[in-house]
């Protein structure tokens, strides 16, 4: 099942030199330039940079919630950098899990109808809907709370809610934007449980945050954007070298976002 | 997928419960408006055909204009009718019979309860015989009034079943004060279905002169044409004589001449013009309701633009935004119209009873399911009408922007 230690992973995500650029006034402002990132298949990858960093452009452009302005992303080797917005909406529904740091659930739906709305715009049926979501409850250990609304979970609860939703379609990817952010440290501890579990599955995990012990307890790759370059930090197979160390040490000592 | 939608409607208005219901009060109103004032126009229209149906539809009736719009047939007229007038119309060639009648408000006592309405006369002699061949009815109990009787009246159906707010039946042989006079009841009409007969005293001409102190001054005149085909050409004729006798000249005439198809039709113009009133006030009711649902799904819009973003990063396309807010937006409208549409039958069949009561009819409240169906119809598409503008900004949101507020 684990594909996380073959060596012949494939490439899952890929940014060819992707830039981004906005339009704010009279100054165009360059998120990302020139940024280039290569995710295999089952990896845990860590993003990290200081704020304005483009650090959040860059989950975007990944999460083919945005275009770039110049460049190339691959998903599962399609180029999706000239898709329309609703094709991306499909690709992203079928291939992409999302994990946000306000969990961003549906206040008005329950932890069931929330985990079953992925796959309600994949026009999946209602019964296999509601046989999927009950059976990803299940797994975040929440199966006892399917029917409760959001305002009526704890913070850890919302979290493992939108990590059973983000699983609806069974993407390949799982993109989580600082997700123990709004989390205690045992909550955060339990749910990054979740996604290290996720990942031994088989699943490619891709974190944004600004917590360098997070970063090098969980992940494999950490992507450190500063001043528009990026260092690449790679966890060997027998763990972190004394050099990653060491720059994983200077990373917590340096200003966060 | 469609069902998805509507489940997602309902629970997404629900949870904004009263905002809501606020929104859909215009189109409840309308709705409301339209179902309950045509079922009471439909009953208005048969309360109308059956004040008609019961008079002769052969007599042409003749009164003084000015204010006859408040009271009783020439009551509180300027220029009232006079016997001359009754005499000139008497002697045309195409009259065969005219009778004059007085319409008095007065104040009736019984079981020591004052009620106040119409006392209406019945000449004497030949066109004592005319009028009560009108009337076409009998005495339901007692007899109609005779050339001698003196203080003595008859009384339509409602004084027998306690519809005028006597608190007791008045029958035969009972003495009712109409003035402060005593009278003598004698029989009671039976029931013509109208409040024009059977709420009324009928009293003898010379009773009423003296009750009434009335000297030359005629509220009608009844005129039976000597061919009933010929309707317009003595309704021209009398009204030639009344110039020439009141000395006006066409066009300013101080008088009407109504033949029955006229007023009926008159009526029904009025009817007609209440109802275009009644659809014109609902249509800009409803048309603010439709306001109200842009406004409320525009904020809707704004306020839910991370739910959007959400939506979207799960794998909504623009199309699927787009349906949700106009389903909801649909479902605005459709929830005002089914709320107005209930409302709006409770006051029609509300409405019916008051008119049996007040006319003294027998409409059966009447549910009309076409009108109710293409109400909710048109109110559900209302609610989409209103929405598509706010459903295609929203679908139209970038999720980075979205996900971002």
């Amino acid at each position: 099942m684990s594909k996380k230690k073959s060596d012949k992973r494939s490439t899952i995500i890929e940014l060819r030199n992707v830039h981004k650029h906005y339009q704010m006034g009279e100054n165009i402002v360059r998120a990302v330039d020139g940024l280039s990132i290569e995710v295999k298949e089952g990896e845990f990858v860590a993003i990290m940079g200081p704020s304005g960093s483009g650090k959040s452009t860059s989950m975007n452009l990944v999460g083919s919630l945005d275009v770039p302005t110049k460049g190339q992303i691959f998903l599962d080797g399609e180029d999706i950098s000239t898709l329309t917005e609703s094709d991306l909406a499909q690709i992203r529904g079928k291939k992409i899990g999302f994990i946000f740091q306000s969990f961003n659930l549906i206040p008005n739906l329950t932890a069931k109808e929330n985990v079953m709305i992925p796959m309600m715009f994949q026009g999946v049926d209602e019964f296999e809907r509601q046989q999927v979501a009950e059976e990803l409850l299940k797994l975040v250990e929440l199966s006892d709370r399917s029917d409760h609304y959001p305002n009526e979970l704890s913070g850890g609860q919302r979290q493992r809610v939108a990590i059973a939703r983000a699983l609806a379609n069974d993407p390949e990817v799982i993109l989580a934007d600082e997700p123990t952010g709004n989390l205690d440290t045992k909550t955060g501890n339990i749910v990054m449980e979740f996604l290290e579990k996720l990942n031994r599955q088989g699943k490619t995990i891709i974190m944004v945050t600004h917590e360098p012990d997070l970063a090098k307890a969980h992940a494999d790759i950490v992507y450190w954007l500063i001043d528009g370059k990026l260092d690449k930090i790679t966890k060997k197979k027998n763990g972190w070298s004394d050099t990653s160390k060491k720059k994983l040490k200077k990373l917590k000592y340096s200003e966060m976002k | 997928m469609i069902k998805d939608y509507f489940n997602l409607a309902f629970k997404n208005l629900k949870h904004r419960g009263i905002r809501s219901w606020l929104t859909l009060l215009g189109i409840f109103i309308g709705i409301t408006a339209v179902v309950s004032l045509i079922s009471l126009g439909e009953g208005l229209e048969l309360a109308v055909a059956g004040q008609f149906g019961v008079s002769d539809t052969e007599l042409i009736s003749v009164q003084a204009g000015g204010l006859s719009n408040f009271g009783p047939p020439g009551s509180a007229v300027s220029n009232p009718l006079t016997e001359d007038e009754l005499e000139a119309i008497e002697k045309l060639s195409s009259v065969d019979k005219a009778a004059k009648r007085y319409i008095k408000t007065g104040k009736l006592e019984y079981n020591d309860i004052v009620v106040f309405g119409y006392a209406t006369s019945v000449p004497s002699g030949d066109d004592r015989d005319f009028i009560y061949d009108q009337l076409d009815s009998e005495p339901i109990v007692g007899r109609l009034l005779k050339d001698n009787d003196v203080n003595k009246v008859f009384l339509g159906y409602n004084f027998y079943v306690d519809k005028v707010g006597l608190d007791k039946e008045v029958i035969p042989g009972k003495t009712v004060l109409i003035n402060d006079k005593k009278f003598e009841v004698i029989g009671i009409l039976d029931k013509k279905g109208s409040f024009i007969f059977d709420n009324v005293v009928y009293m003898n001409e010379e009773d009423m002169e003296d009750l009434f102190e009335i000297k030359n001054e005629i509220d009608i005149i009844a005129v039976l044409p000597r061919y009933s085909d010929e309707m317009d050409k003595t309704k021209e004729d009398i009204e030639k004589v009344l110039r020439k006798v009141r000395d006006v000249k066409e066009g300013e005439e101080d008088f009407e001449v109504s033949t029955p198809e006229a007023s009926l039709s008159t009526l029904n113009n009025i009817l007609s013009g209440v109802q275009i009133f009644i659809i014109i006030v609902a249509s800009i009711s409803i048309f603010i309701g439709a306001i109200g649902i842009v406004n409320t799904m525009t904020t809707s819009v704004l306020e839910r633009k991370r739910e959007i973003g959400v939506m979207k990063s799960v794998g909504a396309r623009n199309a699927h935004i787009f349906y949700q807010f106009f389903v909801e937006s649909s479902m605005l409208g459709l929830l005002g119209g089914i709320v107005g549409a209930l409302f709006g039958t409770f006051i029609g069949f509300v409405g019916t009873q008051a008119l049996n009561s007040f006319l003294g009819s027998d409409l059966t409240p009447n549910i009309n399911f076409g009108l109710i169906f293409f109400s909710l119809l048109g109110s559900f598409l209302i609610g989409g009408i209103a929405g598509i503008i706010p459903a295609m900004k929203a679908s139209k949101q970038n999720p980075v922007d979205a996900l971002r507020s």
